[in-house]
C-alpha cells in the first residue's frame, strides 16, 4: 500500500485521491481567512445548529392535536402578519446597512462606516422594539409559554432568535463607540468589524427561517 | 498568519505574571500549556471523584439484596458516576491534552484565542462544581446520564439534582464548544511554515476533526437543556405528555447529541495511538492517508445514526433498519485504523515502556467493545440486551479499555515534556497490570450477567444461580482497577519530586514538540525547525536519508 506522500506529485488520476485534493485546497482556502472571522464563523455554524433543533421542535408540535383548540400559529399570529412583516423588513434592511458598513471601514471611509453602523442598529433596535410589542400584546392576552405547546415552542424560538439580536446589538454598539472614539480605525480592525458583520447577517438568516416557518405558515 | 496581532505585544515592561510563580499565575493564565495542566489536574481529580462513585456502585452490587446503599441514592451515583466521566473527564482531559500539546505539535506560540481558552477551562471547572453542589442542595441528579423524560420531568424529579444537570451540563457545553473553535482556528492558522494539512501529526488531524464534531453536535444538547429547564421552571410542555408533549422528543435531540459525543470521547484517543505506536516500534504509522481518511468517514457516519439508542421506542421496521445498517457502517473506517495500528506494530522494534503497553493494549480492548457495538446494530439482539449488562460492559470496552487506556499512554507519552521528569517506568509496570487485570475482570463478565438479564441501574438483585459469584468477581476487578489508579497518582507524585530528568526528546520522537526543551519555555520555541515532511525531527536527526527525499510508507523500518 503506498500512503499519499508529500514529496511526490499527487495522483490525481485516482478519484479518492482527487476529491482528497479537492478537499485539502477547500480547507487550505478556508484558513486564508484572518482568526476572528474563522472563529466567527465556527461560532455561527454551531449555533445554526442550535437554531435548527429549536425550528424542528417548532414544527414538530405544530399541528399537534394539544393545540386545535387552544392558542396556536393560526390564532394567533395571522391577524397581526403585517405588523410583523414590516418589523422583519427592518431587520433584512439592517443586513444592507452593516454590509455597506463592512465595505466603508475596508475603503477607510469612517464618516460611512459610522453612519451605515449607526443605521443597523437603529433598524435592529426597530425589529426588538416590534418584538416586545407582540410579546407584551399576546402577555395580556394571557398566551405565555406555559399556556400549551404553540406557546412553549413559539416563545422559544422566537424568544431565542431576540436574545440573538439583543446581543448582536450590544457587539454593534462596542464598535459603534470604539469608532466614536476614535480608537478604531485601519486595517488592522478588520476582523472586528468583519466578525460582527458575520454575526449580524446570521441572525437575519435565521429570521428567514423564522419569519416562514411561524408567520408566513400561519397564514396558510 | 493572520494579519492581526491577537496579543499585542507591550511597548514596554509590564509587570508581568511569571509561569512559575504562585498561585496567582495559575488563575490568571492564558498560557496554553498552564491552562492544558489546569485541564489534566482538574480531571484526574474529578475521575478519583467518579471512580470512588463506581466503587460505591460495586460494593451496593457485591452481593444480592445488599442494603449498603438506598435505591434513591444509588440511582444519585450512578447518574453522578456517568455524567462526571463522560463530561468532567474523559471529554476534558482529551481537550486538555490537546490544549498542552496541539500547539507545540504545529510550532505555534499559543492556542489563537488565550483567553477565551482561559474561559473555556473555568466553564468546565465551574460546571463540575455546580453539578456537585447538588447533593448539598438536596439530591444529585437521579435519571441517568442521558436523563429520559419524563423521567427528568417536575413531578418525577423532585429534587433540584436535575436543575443542576441542565445548567451544569449548559455550561459545560459552552466551554467545550469555546475549546473546540480554537482549537480548529488555532490548527488552521497557525501552523508552522511547511506543516501542511497533509503533514499534520495525526493526533492533530483528529483533535481538528473531532473539534468540528464538537461544534456540530454540542448545540444538540444545548438545545435539549434548555427545553427541559424551560419544562421545569416555566412550565413549558416539551416533554410533558399530560399536556400534548412528547418525550421521545427528547430522546431524538438528546441522541441526536449523544451518538457523536461517543466519537468525541474517542477520535483524540485514536490520534494518540496513532502517535505513540509509531514511536515505541520506530517505523512511521502504516497508510497515513488511511487513517486520516478513515476518522473523516467516522465524523459523517457519526451524525447519521443516532437513533440506534432508540430501538426498543418503536421506531419501526424502516428506520430500524437504516439506522442499524448505517451503524454497522461506521465499524468499516474504525476497522481500517485497527489495521493501520497492527500494520504499524508489525516487524517494528518495539519498546515496552508504559506507554507502549498502554497503547498496545488498546486496539486489543476497543475492538471487543467495537465487536460488542456492531452486535447492538442487529436490531432483534439491541432489543433484547439493551439496558441490560450488556450495555455497561460493552461502553466501558469502548470508553475505559479504549480512550482511558489511550489517555494513559499518553500520560506516560508527555508527561516528560510537560513537566521535565519521566514518570517511573516500574510504578508504570505495575500499574498497567494492575488496570489491565482489574479492568477486564471488572467488566467481561458483566457481558454474561448481561445475556443473563441483569438491568443496569438497578440498586440490587435477587440471588439468581451464579449472579452473587459473577457480580463479587467484578466488584474485586473494581478494586484492582482503583489500586491501579492509585498507582497513578502515586506515580505522578513520586516522579515531580524525585523522577529521571527526561531531557528534549526521550522517546525519540519526530514531531515538533520534542524539539523545544522540557517543560517548554513560556513562547515554546526559540526556533522552529524546518518542517519539509510528516517527521520533522527525523529529517533533522538523518540528514543522509530525509523524509522528504525519501517518501515513507511503503513499511520499511528505521534505524
Amino acid at each position: 500500500m503506498i500512503a499519499a506522500s508529500d514529496a511526490g506529485k499527487p495522483e490525481v488520476d485516482n478519484p479518492a485521491t482527487a476529491t482528497a485534493e479537492a478537499g485539502m485546497a477547500g480547507l487550505d482556502r478556508f484558513a486564508q481567512l484572518n482568526g476572528p472571522v474563522l472563529g466567527t464563523l465556527l461560532f455561527i455554524l454551531s449555533e445554526s445548529v442550535f437554531f435548527a433543533f429549536l425550528i424542528i421542535s417548532y414544527v414538530y408540535f405544530r399541528d399537534s392535536p394539544a393545540v386545535a383548540n387552544g392558542p396556536n400559529a393560526k390564532s394567533v399570529l395571522a391577524d397581526n402578519f403585517a405588523q410583523t412583516a414590516v418589523f422583519t423588513l427592518c431587520l433584512f434592511a439592517s443586513s444592507a446597512t452593516i454590509w455597506m458598513a463592512d465595505r466603508s471601514f475596508s475603503r477607510g471611509n469612517q464618516g460611512a462606516f459610522r453612519l451605515w453602523l449607526g443605521a443597523t442598529i437603529l433598524l435592529g433596535v426597530v425589529f426588538l422594539g416590534g418584538q416586545i410589542r407582540e410579546y407584551v400584546n399576546l402577555l395580556s392576552e394571557n398566551i405565555t409559554i406555559s399556556t400549551n405547546l404553540f406557546g412553549s415552542t413559539f416563545f422559544t424560538l422566537t424568544g431565542f432568535h431576540g436574545f440573538h439580536v439583543f446581543v448582536g446589538l450590544i457587539a454593534l454598539l462596542i464598535i459603534l463607540i470604539l469608532a466614536l472614539r476614535g480608537q478604531f480605525r485601519g486595517q488592522q480592525h478588520n476582523g472586528a468589524v468583519q466578525s460582527v458583520s458575520f454575526y449580524w447577517h446570521f441572525v437575519d438568516v435565521v429570521w428567514v427561517f423564522v419569519f416562514s416557518v411561524v408567520y408566513i405558515w400561519a397564514l396558510f | 498568519m493572520s494579519a492581526i496581532p491577537l496579543v499585542p505585544e507591550p511597548t514596554e515592561a509590564l509587570p508581568r505574571v511569571r509561569s512559575n510563580e504562585g498561585l496567582l499565575s495559575w488563575i490568571a493564565t492564558v498560557d496554553h500549556k498552564q491552562i492544558g495542566i489546569l485541564y489534566l489536574i482538574t480531571t484526574v481529580f474529578f475521575l478519583v471523584v467518579g471512580g470512588l462513585e463506581a466503587l460505591l456502585m460495586r460494593i451496593q452490587l457485591a452481593q444480592p439484596r445488599n442494603d449498603f446503599l438506598s435505591p434513591q441514592v444509588y440511582n444519585q451515583i450512578f447518574t453522578m458516576h456517568g455524567t462526571t466521566m463522560i463530561f468532567l473527564v474523559v471529554m476534558p482531559i482529551l481537550i486538555g491534552f490537546a490544549n498542552y500539546v496541539v500547539p507545540l505539535m504545529i510550532g505555534a506560540r499559543d492556542m489563537a484565542f488565550p483567553r477565551l481558552n482561559a474561559l473555556g477551562y473555568w466553564l468546565l471547572l465551574f460546571s463540575g462544581l455546580l453539578l456537585y453542589y447538588s447533593f448539598v442542595s438536596g439530591g444529585a441528579p437521579d435519571a441517568g446520564w442521558f436523563a429520559d423524560a419524563p423521567l427528568s420531568e417536575q413531578p418525577y424529579s423532585t429534587t433540584l439534582g436535575m436543575d443542576y444537570y441542565a445548567v451544569g451540563l449548559l455550561v459545560n457545553g459552552m466551554g467545550t464548544v469555546a475549546a473546540a473553535i480554537n482549537l480548529i482556528v488555532t490548527i488552521l492558522k497557525f501552523r508552522a511554515p511547511g506543516l501542511s494539512l497533509r503533514r499534520l501529526p495525526l493526533f492533530v488531524w483528529m483533535v481538528l476533526l473531532n473539534s468540528v464534531l464538537i461544534i456540530l453536535a454540542l448545540p444538540a444538547l444545548n438545545a435539549a437543556l434548555v427545553m427541559l429547564i424551560f419544562d421545569r421552571y416555566l412550565g413549558a410542555h416539551f416533554f410533558r405528555a399530560m399536556t400534548g408533549g412528547q418525550p421521545l422528543l427528547w430522546q431524538h435531540v438528546f441522541w441526536s447529541f449523544g451518538h457523536p459525543e461517543v466519537y468525541i470521547m474517542v477520535l483524540p484517543a485514536f490520534g494518540m495511538i496513532s502517535e505513540i505506536l509509531p514511536v515505541f516500534s520506530r517505523k512511521p504509522i502504516y497508510g497515513y492517508g488511511f487513517v486520516a481518511g478513515s476518522t473523516l468517514a467516522i465524523l459523517v457516519l457519526s451524525l447519521l445514526v443516532y437513533a440506534h439508542h432508540m430501538f426498543v421506542t418503536g421506531l419501526g421496521f424502516t428506520l430500524d433498519l437504516t439506522f442499524g445498517v448505517m451503524s454497522m457502517l461506521i465499524a468499516i473506517p474504525t476497522g481500517v485504523k485497527v489495521f493501520n495500528w497492527l500494520a504499524t506494530v508489525w516487524g517494528g522494534r518495539i519498546r515496552f515502556t508504559t506507554a507502549m503497553c498502554f497503547a498496545v493494549a488498546f486496539p486489543f480492548l476497543f475492538s471487543i467493545g467495537g465487536v460488542t457495538g456492531v452486535q447492538f446494530a442487529i436490531v432483534p439482539i439491541d432489543k433484547q440486551l439493551t439496558d441490560s449488562y450488556y450495555v455497561v460492559a460493552h461502553m466501558h470496552y469502548v470508553l475505559f479499555g479504549g480512550t482511558f487506556f489511550a489517555v494513559m499512554a499518553a500520560f506516560y507519552y508527555w508527561f516528560p515534556k510537560i513537566t521535565g521528569r519521566m514518570l517511573s517506568e516500574r510504578l508504570g509496570k505495575q500499574q498497567f497490570w494492575l488496570m489491565f487485570i482489574g479492568f477486564n475482570m471488572t467488566f467481561l463478565i458483566q457481558h454474561v450477567l448481561g445475556w443473563l438479564g441483569m438491568p443496569r441501574r438497578v440498586y440490587t438483585y435477587d440471588n439468581n444461580p451464579g449472579w452473587d459469584i459473577m457480580n463479587m468477581i467484578s466488584t474485586i476487578g473494581a478494586f484492582i482497577l482503583a489500586v491501579g489508579v492509585l498507582v497513578f497518582v502515586i506515580n505522578v507524585f513520586v516522579s515531580l519530586r524525585a523522577g529521571k530528568i527526561a531531557g528534549d526528546n526521550p522517546w525519540e520522537g519526530w514531531t515538533l514538540e520534542w524539539a523545544t526543551s522540557s517543560p517548554p519555555p513560556l513562547y515554546n520555541f526559540d526556533q522552529v525547525p524546518p518542517v519539509r515532511s510528516r517527521r520533522p525531527l527525523w529529517d533533522l536527526a538523518h540528514p543522509e536519508r530525509p523524509d522528504w527525499k525519501h517518501p515513507v510508507g511503503h513499511g520499511g523500518k528505521d534505524q
